[in-house]
């Protein structure tokens, strides 16, 4: 069946829209008058919002679109395909990024950030995240990829009168090239040993060979150079904290949650769809990346000074546990899919409490631009709301009730290395689960500390679009806390 | 309706605790009291109700982990739900004269309520993950009443004393869930119930010894064993009045209660091979606690070592793995919760009335400017030392008759031994116990004191507070059948036979 294909829009429906709303962005920000840019902006929430109303009809059934016919030893393949999985991913990147938005909208108001440049590589990124999650070959992989970071390296650069955003962009743009050209020389090195391209085929050429080639080795180990850096695993970590307390804080809110969510999923999809034969290679490399990231992750973490910088640190900790259900797949093809629902499972814990911290975190930045630590001493007392959203947030990252989204989270990603039998990577987990307290539980006592002699209260207007995205997610995180199968089960 | 009465009673404190958050800030902070003495009071009631009445409860939550809300009440449960409720209640009653100096009273009942929703939960769970997150529910409650209302008395500052207690349980609890999560891989089930009766089916023998070690560690920081107690004296000396009675009469408890309800019934073959361990750090534990006491110079860090002691012969009698040594253990356990809050409300009323705890400073005399408060003092610490015809003493002798014939399998020379040497530290309890009243209690008041003019006696609401915790502690002496036929039918099932 040579020539064209049927082409299935609903299935594409929700990255085309946000990809069009993008342009549309663009073109609308040129007839914007000078004082009405952040209209633009609204623009992209919407298009936003819609988009996540197109996953709807997509809810049930598996779709596959952009397929190649069987050949003698395989079965139809197909490059985009919209599965459970990728819904999941979806719906976490698209409300991740309706609540970025909001968060956005008093920053581009206030500063002199570009409201449609900045409304346009947002969703730019968006689109390609939303892609990301439905690619099922290794091209399309890539390719969605570099759509999520070419954009973000502009979002970070775009407070262009601050010196530090620029450096921040151009250490996220080294870090990433030098990444993905990594993970593009393993890729053309599993090109070259299986000859294909579709993870499916990918899958059942490894499942065929006899023995492990190490080309082929290689190649699975480099590889995970380009979704190490997406998710800031160690060693390719170093980017974060930088660029983080760089950018302007939604920014860093979006990098952390729905960049990071994009690279998970390309992690997991290429492991477990594509490698999952080699999985006795790649999982104990995972295994250690996990150890080693929450461990240095936690350890700086806890010498921050500056909100976001500790969020950045914690984030990068929080990647290592995510890593970790991945990491104790080494026993067979059977243990590759009883581990997968843990990561997406902590993925999607770890988007809303993150969110919930990053939306507060923008809230008094917004008026104490240091963003110190010591800037929250007191907020508990002056706005006791706000405060009790990011403690609970913070609770929720440390794992400890009230905050129980966060320890049932922790549950199900401890419970992967115990069942698997990898039991040297759960005690790592354990301590460091309990060096992450010590950070996140310090700066929740600031928040109800006494204020310092002669300080200022902090004390705030709240705009409703901050008030909607706080709300947002500290009634997801509290709703999550009590009935948390919307996230354990989201595989099932 | 008999089988909604658990949820009931954690709901209760959780609704007020909820309140107290959701409501406006002026009406919650003039209503704070009032909620958490109807809270708190009906929660006593439904506690009551539950012993006699309730029937176990059992309801799906988070099916993917295999997380049921499991509740239940037996012989070992009921008295620690019954002092929890007491000593939480009285906690709010005394609050209602003695406001702590930091202020802030809507957020202590509301952190209160919060804290008896955990204990109580941690008593009535049957299913090892639930459990384990109520063991978990009282951390932050705990860290802030230590944290914001505690006192800088002890090296270091409240905070740290808090961040140390917070990390030392944390760490124990997070290698306390591997076990949870072994037990749950190898059997395939975290009901408590199921996992007794099949006495650690489906787990080696040197799973079991894992699966106890781990669980074990959890529970010893919170009882604390000794070497893991050294989070206890800054905790109880830093934490304010009702902070101390709740971390000493019912926190600890949560770590022996679940040796005794999980740890040993779950993985009977690893008890086996770990008891003379334990046993053996419970006896050092109980000499080094008295002799820690004999040179303490703060009274309040002197009650909190006495715990350590006392929690030794909780240990102990756990690790005879006997009926007779567990019953002791859990009849010492309430009289311990009793005996150590009362002690810490006693002692939290002189540290009041003279801004100090050092015992130097308050000099003696006590008899002389407050009979009443000294006289109180000096039942509660010969209480403590476990005087015949009070509570203390039952516990305290079941223990060492325990050790005496420990179960089969044990070596019984060895026994005999710990028990030696913990009648020793019985000796030495007492030693410090007189020479405390000697020093405070008798003799002439200081001259510092004579001119003060606000060194009140106990006041009448509490002497009101107080004395139920005394008749229970006299009546829990002079009839030891009350608590002892709760408790032994219970723990024979647990042991099997």
């Amino acid at each position: 069946m040579a020539g064209t294909q049927a082409i299935d829009y609903t299935a594409l429906a929700p990255a085309l829209v946000v990809a069009v709303t993008a342009l549309g962005v663009l073109v609308l920000d040129l007839f914007l008058p000078a004082g009405r840019k952040v209209v633009a902006a609204w623009a992209g929430t919407g298009g936003l919002v819609v988009a996540l109303a197109t996953l709807l009809p997509l809810v049930g059934d598996t779709r596959r679109t952009f397929c190649v016919p069987a050949t003698n030893v395989d079965p139809v393949s197909c490059s985009y395909v919209v599965d459970h999985l990728t819904l999941v991913f979806q719906v976490l990147v698209l409300a991740g990024a309706v609540v970025v938005m909001l968060l956005s909208l008093d920053t581009l108001r206030d500063s002199r950030i570009p409201a449609g440049e900045y409304s346009f590589l947002l969703l730019s990124s968006v689109a390609g995240a939303v892609t990301l999650a439905a690619s099922r070959d290794i091209l399309t992989l890539v390719v969605a990829l570099e759509v999520v970071s070419l954009p973000a390296f502009a979002l970070v650069a775009l407070r262009r009168f601050d010196s530090r955003s620029s450096e921040a962009a151009l250490k996220l743009f080294l870090v990433s090239v030098v990444s993905t050209a990594v993970m593009l020389f393993g890729l053309s090195l599993v090109y070259g040993t299986t000859g294909a391209v579709h993870l499916d085929r990918i899958a059942s050429a490894l499942a065929r060979s006899d023995g492990r080639l190490p080309a082929t080795v290689l190649g699975v180990t480099l590889s995970l150079a380009g979704f190490g850096f997406k998710v800031a695993a160690v060693p390719f970590h170093f980017w974060a904290p930088d660029t983080y307390s760089g950018a302007p804080v939604p920014v860093a809110a979006y990098l952390s949650v729905v960049s990071k969510a994009a690279g998970f999923v390309g992690l997991a999809v290429l492991l477990t769809r594509g490698f999952g034969p080699y999985a006795d290679v790649w999982a104990p490399a995972v295994a250690v990346i996990a150890a080693l990231t929450m461990t240095v992750g936690n350890l700086a973490a806890l010498r921050q000074r500056s909100a976001v910088r500790l969020l950045a640190w914690s984030s990068i900790a929080q990647s290592g546990y995510m890593l970790v259900p991945l990491g104790s797949a080494a026993h067979g093809a059977g243990s590759v899919d009883a581990v997968l629902p843990a990561t997406v499972a902590y993925v999607l814990a770890y988007a809303v409490m993150n969110l919930g911290a990053f939306s507060v975190v923008t809230l008094v930045g917004r008026h104490r631009p240091r963003n110190a630590i010591e800037d929250y001493r007191g907020l508990g007392r002056t706005e006791p709301l706000t405060a009790f959203a990011l403690a609970f947030a913070l609770a929720c990252l440390a794992g400890l009730p009230p905050g129980l989204l966060g320890l049932f989270a922790k549950v199900v990603v401890f419970q992967a290395p115990v069942e698997q039998g990898v039991g040297w990577l759960a005690v790592v987990m354990a301590v460091n689960v309990v060096i992450g307290l010590y950070y996140y539980l310090a700066w929740a006592a600031a928040l109800y500390a006494r204020p310092a002699e002669g300080a200022r209260p902090p004390s705030y207007r709240i705009s409703w679009s901050d008030g909607l995205a706080i709300g947002i997610t500290l009634g997801a995180a509290v709703w999550l806390s009590v009935l948390p199968r919307m996230v354990l089960e989201a595989l099932r | 309706m008999s089988d909604l009465l658990l949820p009931l009673l954690l709901a209760v404190p959780l609704a007020g605790c909820v309140a107290l958050l959701v409501l406006p800030g002026r009406t919650a902070d003039r209503f704070a009291l009032p909620i958490g003495l109807v809270a708190t009071a009906l929660t006593m009631a439904v506690a009551l109700w539950s012993v006699f009445a309730a029937t176990p409860y059992n309801a799906s939550w988070v099916p993917s982990l295999g997380l049921r809300v499991q509740l239940g009440l037996d012989g070992i449960s009921d008295p620690l739900v019954l002092l929890t409720a007491f000593l939480t209640f009285l906690c709010i009653v005394f609050t209602v004269r003695v406001q702590p100096e930091a202020g802030r009273v809507r957020a202590l009942v509301g952190l209160v309520l919060l804290l008896e929703v955990g204990m109580l939960g941690t008593f009535l769970a049957l299913d090892l993950l639930l459990f384990f997150v109520f063991f978990e529910v009282v951390l932050i409650p705990m860290w802030f009443v230590i944290a914001q209302w505690g006192d800088d008395t002890v090296p270091g500052g409240r905070v740290r004393a808090a961040n140390t207690f917070i990390i030392y349980t944390l760490l124990g609890s997070a290698v306390m869930l591997l076990g949870i999560l072994l037990v749950r891989a190898k059997t395939g089930t975290f009901d408590i119930a199921a996992l007794t009766a099949s006495g650690g089916a489906g787990m080696s023998s040197n799973v079991q010894v894992l699966v106890f070690l781990a669980l074990g560690l959890g529970f010893a920081v919170k009882t604390p064993m000794w070497p893991l107690h050294s989070w206890l004296p800054d905790a109880h000396t830093a934490a304010p009045t009702i902070g101390s009675v709740l971390l000493a009469g019912v926190l600890l408890k949560m770590g022996t209660y679940g040796l005794i309800r999980i740890a040993v019934p779950v993985a009977p073959q690893g008890a086996e091979v770990v008891a003379p361990f334990l046993g053996a750090f419970a006896v050092v534990g109980i000499v080094y606690g008295a002799l820690a006491c004999l040179v303490q110079r703060d009274l309040k860090r002197l009650i909190a070592f006495s715990s350590v002691g006392h929690m030794g012969f909780v240990l102990l009698g756990i690790a005879t793995l006997t009926p007779v040594g567990i019953n002791g253990a859990l009849y010492a356990n309430v009289a311990h919760g009793l005996i150590s809050g009362l002690l810490f409300f006693l002692v939290g009323a002189i540290k009041d009335r003279h801004h100090t705890s050092s015992i130097a400073e308050l000099g003696g005399g006590l008899y002389d400017r407050m009979p009443r408060l000294g006289g109180l003092l000096v039942f509660a610490a010969v209480a403590s030392l476990g005087l015949p015809g009070l509570a203390g003493f039952w516990g305290e002798m079941l223990t060492l008759l325990g050790a005496f014939d420990p179960a089969p399998g044990l070596n019984r020379g060895y026994y005999l031994t710990l028990m030696a040497i913990a009648g020793l530290g019985l000796v030495l309890t007492t030693v410090y116990f007189v020479s405390l009243i000697r020093r405070v209690a008798q003799g002439q008041t200081a001259p510092r004191w004579q001119q003060a003019l606000l060194l009140r006696d106990a006041t009448p609401l509490e002497l009101a507070v107080w004395a139920p915790v005394v008749a229970l502690v006299v009546v829990l002496g002079c009839w030891p059948k009350l608590l002892l036929d709760a408790t032994d039918p219970a723990v024979r099932m647990l042991l099997g036979g």
